[in-house]
């Protein structure tokens, strides 16, 4: 009895040995693929979201059939809205769960924090959110837009179509707000615009007592030319901003604001009607008709459980970052990152609002540029877009330090390369 | 319309005149009705055309279609003007024709736009919405108002008025002009002549300029400043645009009149919004006045009992959806009771034993904020949640052309002074606010009185955390509201208490509103950013000269 005992103890010790073996084998045996989006704090509310959808395409991809015959797994960390936290966390991806590839960040101040951490441990990272340019890492690709695909195409529509004369850009005070007005101001100057007729201001981020700016702006506005406000303010300032501008009387009509940093999920969830007739400039509009923008909202309606959750702009952008990296892999059969970011360039993945985007040089990609009016749902009507696709410029043409960059990693292997010196730089930090 | 003509003042008596009278008028009305009623067969087809190239997704297609219809003054133009507005003019995907329809979600009830007849039902896909964009409602509203002036509600027409001097052309000058005379209601008609009156500045008669520039000496609008700077500014040449002296000189004198106005009114603004400004500081810091001003327990968890006082507001509006304007008088109550009553739970569970330890207070109480806010992150929604802002509270009030008060900052003003008030009468007209002040002053002289000071001690927190409640029920109507929200008030609220000196309501107040317009007055020339580290930088210099503040606490009680 006692012999049979040891037996069948050995027997179940065995099996679970061999069940963790298999299962220790199946883990070698998938692609992982690192989520590197907040999950706490501020940016959570943003942040959360991006990881929802890379797990979706995960999923989606698992059901058909994986990559390269394996299945691919998601290792998701949450660096909490905090900067440091989020170089230690790409740091634990790379090195401890060695990932293949990254989707992550929302603020430029986090994808600056992470980019010696990819460069040193040569990762690959996907930034899916629109930004102020002056970078281009070998290690990254930008699938959100850079100021020539969303801030200049703006201006323009304003300048030709509105005829608007003069500029207010009001916007939060960090490096991606003042670096885009930097370019803005350069730009409307190179178009003819007087220093008078630009009018320039920074609040602190969460600003929630506008009642002197928009007193400013509503003067600024009255000098008998047309006016318009370009909003790089972020988050949650933006609520009382436009409530102080319904309060105070100015309207769409009169005095137009385009912002760069409020879509539908940021219009989800709070009272539209001060909003009505502002603008918003994006690459995608989740009202845009389109089959393939059909079927994406419908998955993501389904895959949330929340027939009102809404899609938004870098959503959009992860799904064209997920699906070329997908056939960057399958092209060279396996996922190392320097073969996966040669084959990289030229890949073409389809808009959700149609036509392709293509992956340039640069790391960056070629986007159609909309402009949307806010409805009273939320929602955007589109009310101009771009004839073409604009290719993003990594290197703004109209800063003075920038003009003679440019970016190349296929002829000239530089994200930094002035064209006048003839010198490559390597990426600054800051 | 006959009854009307019945009520113009100085009708002559007499059944002959009377008659000759009905008889003009008879033929007036005709001449003014016919375009109305019998609309001939081409202008119907050119309405037809015309509504027709409305479905396009071609914005300058749009507009020109807009122009024309205007142009045409079609009886129907009003009713597709108005549905466009309203984003129900849809068009049929299948053969480009348009419909005025009720915007429904699956189907929609159809209307034909030239017979106004009904045209059945249609399913919402095989329809495209036409939309618009600001300049094409812009534009729009001025034609619809077009139409409301002959409106027999003098409002209306105010309206209207008003509106189409937001976009005065010649065209709508001349209906302007064409009205005018028949115009009863003097608000109206006054509204008409200023409106003209700048129209007539571009007059080629020089004494109808000279007239127009007398008749806007005292109007403040920024349109008539800009066409007189206009006028008197000097071209390349050296001539102006204004030919002659003495109106150039008279536009100057009207100019100058108008910028010391201005200069009056922009002072009044700033201050204003200084005053709204300090205002909110003070109801952020005045509860923590009592519990840090009056007990002297460091209570880091306030800005949490704004929080939840914000959310009353809004778990308020969700239960009673269909009043939204008494939401917010409701939730005031609401506010004191449930933040007072976590206060008095605050007090009874965590703060009671560490009486005399500031630090670990500190601690302890940051550590109920972070839980309060964790449990309002899991519970509700780690995202904001949408506060409406009643209808009483949005807009502003326009005392003229150059100074607009925004009402639910004059509100939030009013609210401050009344929880002011109240709390004074509470502290030196009730027992209960004797009692919190003999607490303060002697502790143990009051315990040998009789007084409880364990359950005064449990009230004064209980009061002081309800008054942050009710805090928040005002800051939802000016900021977000979200877990954060108490996190952008405590620093401020703190900073207000020290500076007014610990203990001290009147301190409190001055000190709250003094702050806010020192911030405000620096705001303009060095910007929100800079405007806040100057009053901090300020505020630091004074604590290290007058360390106990604007009114430090007299007598023993101080000196312990």
């Amino acid at each position: 009895m006692a012999n049979m005992k040891f037996t069948r103890r050995l027997a179940v010790l065995g099996a679970a040995i061999a069940m963790t073996m298999g299962a220790a084998a199946q883990a070698a045996d998938t692609i992982k693929v690192g989520v590197l989006h907040s999950l706490s704090g501020t940016m959570a509310i943003s942040e959360t979201t991006l990881k929802d959808t890379v797990l979706m395409m995960i999923e989606e991809q698992n059901k058909k059939g994986g990559l390269l015959g394996k299945k691919l797994e998601a290792v998701v960390v949450d660096p909490a809205s905090n900067w440091p936290l989020f170089a230690e966390k790409a740091e634990q991806l790379l090195v401890k769960d060695k990932v293949d590839v990254v989707f992550g960040c929302w603020t430029s101040v986090s994808r600056k924090s992470v980019l010696p951490v990819f460069e040193k441990n040569n990762g690959l990272l996907f930034y899916p959110v629109q930004y102020e340019g002056e970078e281009s890492s070998k290690n990254v690709f930008y699938t959100g837009a850079a100021p020539n695909q969303q801030a200049i195409p703006a201006v323009d529509y304003l300048m030709k179509d509105i005829g608007v004369k003069r500029w207010v850009l009001a916007g939060t005070d960090y490096v991606y707000p003042r670096t885009t007005n930097k370019i803005l101001e350069a730009y409307l100057k190179s178009k003819g615009v007087a220093e008078a007729d630009i009018m320039i201001n920074y609040t602190p981020f969460g600003h929630s007592d506008w009642q002197s700016i928009v007193a400013d702006i509503k003067k600024f506005g009255s000098a008998g030319k047309k006016t318009a406000v370009v909003s790089t303010i972020n988050g949650d300032a933006n609520v009382p901003f436009y409530k102080e501008l319904g309060n105070q009387k100015i309207s769409a009509e009169d005095i137009p604001v385009v912002a760069f940093s409020v879509g539908e999920e940021e219009l989800s969830g709070i009272d539209t009607k001060p909003l009505v007739g502002h603008l918003a400039a994006w690459n995608y509009f989740e009202s845009i008709q389109n089959p393939a923008n059909t079927a994406f909202t419908k998955a993501w309606k389904a895959y949330t459980k929340n027939p009102k959750r809404v899609t938004n702009d870098p959503m959009e952008a992860h799904v064209i970052g997920f699906n070329m990296w997908v056939k960057a892999v399958e092209k060279v059969k396996t996922t190392n990152v320097d073969k996966v970011i040669d084959a990289m360039i030229g890949i073409e993945a389809p808009n959700l609002t149609g036509g392709v985007a293509k992956m340039l040089p640069n790391h960056h990609l070629t986007k159609p540029v909309f402009i949307g009016e806010v409805r009273a749902d939320g929602q955007f009507d589109v009310v101009w877009k771009t004839t073409g696709l604009v290719p993003g410029d990594a290197w703004s043409d109209f800063l003075p330090g920038s003009k003679d960059i440019e970016a190349d990693w296929v002829t000239l292997k530089c994200g930094n390369y002035n064209t006048k010196t003839k010198a490559c730089s390597a990426q600054n930090y800051k | 319309m006959a009854e009307k003509a019945i009520e113009i003042p100085g009708a002559i008596p007499g059944s002959f005149f009377t008659f000759w009278r009905w008889v003009l008028l008879a033929l007036l009305l005709s001449f003014a009705a016919l375009p109305r009623v019998a609309v001939s067969a081409e202008k119907d087809a050119e309405f037809a055309t015309a509504v027709g190239s409305l479905a396009t997704s071609n914005f300058p297609d749009k507009a020109a279609a807009v122009a024309a219809l205007t142009e045409l003054r079609h009886p129907n133009g009003r009713a597709v003007f108005a549905a466009l507005l309203d984003n129900k003019l849809y068009f049929r995907n299948a053969d480009n024709k348009v419909f005025i329809t009720d915007g429904g979600e699956a189907t929609l009830a159809l209307t034909d736009p030239l017979t106004l007849a009904t045209a059945g039902n249609g399913a919402a896909e095989d329809f495209s919405r036409i939309t618009t964009n600001n300049s094409l409602r812009k534009a729009l509203r001025g034609a619809v108002a077009s139409f409301a002036l002959s409106d027999p509600d003098p409002a209306v027409r105010l309206g209207a008025v008003r509106e189409m001097l937001r976009s005065l052309d010649d065209d709508s000058a001349a209906l302007l002009r064409a009205r005018v005379a028949e115009e009863k209601d003097a608000a109206v008609r006054q509204a008409m002549q200023d409106g003209l009156a700048l129209a007539d500045l571009e007059s080629s008669e020089t004494a109808t300029r000279l007239a127009a520039v007398r008749a806007l000496k005292d109007s403040l609008s920024p349109d008539v400043y800009n066409r007189l700077t206009v006028m008197v500014t000097a071209n390349a040449d050296g001539s102006f645009p204004e030919t002659d002296e003495i109106v150039r000189t008279e536009a100057r004198e009207v100019m100058s009149s108008i910028e010391a106005s201005r200069r009056v009114y922009s002072t009044i603004e700033t201050l204003f919004f200084g005053l709204s400004l300090g205002s909110v500081l003070v109801l952020a810091a005045i509860g923590l006045a009592i519990t840090f001003g009056v007990m002297g327990v460091i209570n880091m968890a306030h800005g949490e009992l704004m929080m939840l006082g914000a959310y009353c507001t809004y778990f308020v509006q969700q239960m009673f959806p269909e009043s939204i304007g008494a939401s917010v008088l409701i939730a005031i109550p609401v506010a004191f009771v449930v933040s007072g009553a976590v206060g008095v739970a605050i007090e009874r569970g965590i703060v009671q034993f560490l009486y005399g330890r500031p630090l670990e207070t500190l601690l302890a109480t940051f550590g109920v904020s972070l839980i309060l806010q964790q449990i309002v992150r899991d519970r509700v929604s780690p995202n904001n949640v949408p506060v409406e802002t009643p209808q009483w509270m949005a807009g502003s009030w326009q005392f003229n052309e150059a100074l607009s008060l925004t009402y639910n900052r004059i509100y939030v003003l009013l609210f401050m002074v009344l929880v002011f008030v109240v709390l004074q009468l509470v502290l030196k007209k009730t027992s209960l606010g004797l009692k919190v002040r003999a607490v303060a002053q002697n502790r143990n002289m009051a315990r040998a009185m009789g007084v409880r000071t364990q359950w005064v001690d449990a009230m004064t927190f209980g009061l002081g955390s309800g008054i942050a409640g009710v805090a928040g029920v005002a800051f939802s109507q000016l900021t977000n509201v979200g877990p954060n929200l108490g996190q952008q008030y405590i620093i401020d609220s703190f900073m207000v208490v020290v500076f007014g000196g610990v203990g001290n309501l009147w301190g409190t107040l001055i000190g709250g509103m003094s702050l806010g317009v020192v911030n405000k007055v620096l705001e303009p020339w060095a910007g929100a950013v800079l405007a806040k580290i100057f009053v901090l930088i300020a505020l630091i210099l004074f604590i290290q000269r007058r360390p106990r503040g604007l009114f430090p606490q007299k007598g023993r009680a101080a000196e312990s």
